[in-house]
């Protein structure tokens, strides 16, 4: 079988290296971009022309991943998502599969600490770069503060979308450690979580640094309010 | 013994005591449970809204390549009524041959013609779902009084249509099991609200005997109405698993979600409304109709996840006319969906009571506070009107210029929950610690925390002391988790082996109360056994009847028809406080699921070809971090009320207060069905 082409060249993998729309059509080649005037045919052509040295499977083929730190070597169809790597090939089960198609979020990690949705990303595609799971927060078994604080403001329910909004919280705050409300709800915004904790997931990113949040809890004894 | 009144743990915030696995990935759902050798499992579903299927062929299937078995949905002939019906399923070792082998399957059918909107199915020409009947079942009329004399001598009347569209509750975790035969022995790890439920289903479709099904759910992402049975998917499961005498795990897509697995039916309200001169009601005439799916087609009064719904609702009119009616159409049935039937009730009534108010020129709180029948919400009304600031925030509908249109709105609504049936088991052990068991399910309401919070205030222990195990049929027998009964039903049966456990311990120790500071010594006398006592539910700890009142500040750019709501505020009824914690968040959950049912959320399907336009999140919009409003929270504590279940009371009325502006009466932001 031929060798696989270790197809992340850039060092560090994703975001730089990754399959971003441009990097596709850069990948076609300066022919195949300009593909809009050509016949459907002719683009099928230079798409094959350019593709045929990178073809892969449709057999299992060997990749290698850096989860966590660890190096995983994996036997695996070109065609399996990261997310299904990490679940049933990997054993690492904290990415939640929830809509499968880069809508709810609940298959968030991190590649080269940029949150990223697990399923929508070819595990070939992940090759050389630094993939971080939740399972690779807490490995010394104590929560991060932001974990400390989802469980502190109860910032879950059923807990099936928490991973995810771990995920995401956990790269906001690393790039900046004291959002406002409004940089948190923007940051939850490709996560969607549909037992509604999203007031208690708000307050606990604040707590978690030190500010507080608008959602107001009160509890009444009817015989001290006035009305009663 | 009554729930005490000076407490430590019950009703203080208690952090759920599976927090830290489930923000860690340690917690184990249904989908991440993998036995070994574990096959991957997939539904082959109909392409055709509408078909007679003559047969199914499996042989090409069950020879492709990695595929392990392959097992008919049905035996013989069969007819489909929705796109997206169980054809078949196949297991094989992984994804990526299942869903290449899929289109392996040979199907015989012939196509017949479908309809799958309400309006459509309603025709006198349309084609019928069910040959046996019309797609509009008949609607049997109720009435109370005498409906036309008083609509002829009321002051004011107003008439009015209201739609609510069909809702999908896409819970964030599909439907899935995984099933293991070991001897004569299954054991299913279910997504479930109701383990034993899906036990005894089980048993029957395979013809086991119930104790020699076992069904975990240890932890479960969500249901709201939708998990209660096996369901197809659970039962094709098991058979290939014993088809393949290996363990096999069948989960649901996102897009099999929106086809076969639940929703709430749509309605479509006519309402005729009258009141006297001071406002009190005094006729209420209903016409209705809603489809719960292809099994539509008859009347049925609300709560049962049929196209019925309580009407007038909180009110109670003298003189009143329901009639409610079912219509066919060739889509998937519905299920209960948090509070079945009440935001569409809620939605219609709440909505016609806002048109009454303008037309006699009333305040909408006002014209609640006249007839709305039950003493606590009125209560509710005067709390939340003051800490709201009704007063300041209401305008008459066109008193504001300007495209920029800001409103607001208030409901009331009621919930039956209650509880019962609940068994429990304490082991007390020589050490000092303690295991709870239930057979209750954890659906992410905390009811798991529930029976830490409970068992800890009554023997006077840390949590930390108490270990909680629930979602397992080996545990003592509970209900199903729906109807807002879970806390109701579980916390008497904790209560009362807490009880008898303590009573037992005096007994072997000879020590009054063994709770505080001796417990270590009494615990030490039960030498190498631990100490197992049972307890049930009973009477008199907890209760049904709750009662709540929401008020909504609603923004709407009438130039663009953006709809924003700014402002949620809760008043809400749940006797005895539990964990307040956990309680918020139903409250918050049950708020922001209303939101969404009034603003964003609406199954569409394609007339021209039968399937569901918007099977995936992307287009079916759900509520996201940037829609949450500020949501206030204000609980009542009756503690001598008893524990009373709160999640689908607070689900009732958003639904009704979001959807209505005050500027706007007849407000553009309410849902529509098609």
């Amino acid at each position: 079988m031929k060798r696989p082409s270790t197809s992340r060249d850039t060092p560090g993998g994703l975001p730089s290296g990754g399959v971003t729309r441009r990097s596709f059509l850069k990948g076609l080649g300066a022919s195949a971009v300009s593909a809009a005037a050509l016949a459907a045919e002719g683009v099928a052509e230079e798409l094959a022309k350019a593709n045929a040295e990178k073809v892969q499977g449709p057999h299992p083929v060997p990749m290698s991943l850096r989860i966590n730190g660890e190096t995983h070597n994996l036997q695996l169809e070109p065609r399996v998502t990261l997310l299904e790597a990490l679940r049933t090939h990997v054993g690492l089960t904290g990415p939640k599969e929830s809509c499968d198609r880069a809508s709810c979020g609940a298959c968030t990690v991190l590649l080269n600490g940029v949150p990223l949705y697990a399923c929508s990303m070819l595990a070939i595609e992940a090759q050389g770069a630094e993939i971080t799971t939740i399972e690779g927060l807490n490995r010394n078994g104590e929560l991060t503060p932001i974990q400390q604080a989802l469980v502190d403001h109860d910032g879950l329910q059923c807990g099936y979308c928490s991973p995810g909004f771990v995920m995401t919280l956990t790269a906001l705050l690393r790039r900046n450690p004291r959002p406002t409300e409004a940089d948190v709800r923007a940051a939850c915004a490709g996560n969607l979580c549909r037992c509604g904790a999203y007031p208690r997931i708000f307050a606990a990113a604040l707590a978690a640094t030190g500010q507080k949040t608008t959602s107001k809890l009160e509890v009444i004894h009817l015989k001290e309010h006035a009305v009663a | 013994m009554p729930w005490p009144s000076e407490s430590k743990y019950l009703g203080k915030p208690t952090p759920r005591v599976e927090g830290p696995a489930k923000v860690s990935g340690r917690a184990k759902y249904t989908t991440d449970v993998a036995p070994a050798g574990v096959l991957y499992g997939a539904i082959f579903r109909s392409k055709w809204p509408a078909a007679r299927i003559r047969a199914v062929n499996l042989e090409k299937v069950r020879t492709a390549p990695g595929i392990r078995a392959a097992v008919p949905a049905h035996e013989g002939e069969f007819s489909v009524h929705y796109y997206g019906e169980e054809l078949a399923a196949v297991a094989g070792v992984s994804r990526q041959a299942v869903l290449d082998a899929l289109p392996l399957i040979e199907v015989d059918a012939t196509p017949l013609p479908f309809v799958v909107n309400e309006l459509d199915a309603i025709k006198e020409d349309a084609p019928r779902v069910n040959p046996d009947r019309p797609n509009l079942g008949g609607g049997q009329v109720r009435e109370t009084g005498n409906v036309d004399e008083a609509f002829a001598a009321a002051a004011a009347t107003v008439e009015g249509t209201f739609n609510t569209q069909v809702e999908i509750h896409h819970p964030m975790e599909p439907h899935g099991n995984v099933v293991v035969f070991e001897g004569d022995e299954m054991t299913a790890w279910s997504s479930t609200q109701g383990v034993f439920g899906v036990r005894d289903q089980f048993a029957r479709e395979l013809g086991l005997p119930q104790n020699k099904v076992r069904v975990i759910c240890e932890h479960m992402g969500g249901g709201f109405g939708s998990k209660f049975n096996a369901g197809a998917e659970g039962i094709l499961c098991a058979k290939l698993a014993q088809a393949a005498k290996a363990p096999v795990k069948l989960v649901l897509t996102r897009f099999e979600q929106a086809l076969a697995v639940g929703n709430r039916p749509s309605s479509f309200q006519k309402i005729r409304l009258a009141a006297d001169r001071d406002g009190k009601l005094t006729a209420f005439a209903l016409d209705s109709f809603g489809t719960a799916g292809f099994g539509s087609g008859s009347s049925s009064a609300g709560g049962s996840g049929g196209a019925g719904f309580p009407a007038p609702y909180i009110y109670v009119p003298p003189n009143r006319r329901v009639k409610q009616a079912g219509v066919a159409v060739n889509a998937g049935s519905a299920r209960p969906m948090r509070a079945p039937g009440h935001p569409i009730a809620s939605f219609g009534m709440e909505g016609i009571l806002d048109d009454l108010a303008v037309k006699l020129g009333m305040d909408p709180l006002e014209i609640r506070l006249k007839n709305d029948p039950y003493d606590i919400r009125l209560r509710e009304y005067a709390i939340g009107a003051e800490k709201f600031g009704w007063k300041q925030k209401y305008r008459k509908p066109g008193a504001s210029a300007g495209p920029l249109k800001v409103g607001v709105g208030c409901a009331g609504a009621a919930w039956m929950s209650g509880g019962d049936g609940t068994q429990a088991e304490l082991q007390v052990n020589p050490d000092g610690t303690v295991e709870v068991r239930c057979g209750t399910q954890d659906l992410g309401t905390g009811s798991r925390t529930v029976v830490a919070v409970v068992a800890a205030e009554m023997l006077g222990l840390e949590p930390k002391m108490i270990s909680v195990r629930i979602g397992d049929t080996r545990l003592p027998p509970s209900g199903a988790s729906g109807g807002s009964r879970t806390t109701a039903s579980v916390a008497p049966a904790i209560y009362d082996a807490c009880e008898n456990t303590l009573a037992e311990l005096k007994k072997i120790s000879g020590i009054e109360d063994p709770r505080g500071p001796r417990w270590p010594e009494v615990c030490a006398k039960l030498g190498r056994n631990p100490l197992v006592v049972s307890g049930r539910w009973r009477e008199g700890l907890s209760r049904g009847g709750a009662g709540g009142v929401q008020f909504a500040e609603v923004e709407v750019d009438t130039d663009t028809g953006f709809v924003k709501v700014r402002k949620m505020l809760v008043v809400q009824d749940c006797g005895t406080v539990v964990n307040r914690l956990t309680c918020e968040s139903q409250v918050h959950g049950g708020v922001i699921m209303g939101i969404g049912f009034a603003l964003y959320e609406q199954r569409v399907m394609d007339a021209r070809t039968g399937v569901v336009l918007n099977p995936n999140l992307e287009t079916y919009k759900l509520p996201g971090a940037a829609d949450m409003p500020e949501i206030e929270v204000i609980l009542l504590d009756m503690p001598e009320r008893g524990v009373i279940g709160v999640g689908e009371p607070v689900t009732v009325r958003p639904a009704a207060a979001a959807g209505r502006v005050s500027p706007r009466p007849t407000s553009t932001c309410r849902p529509t069905g098609g």
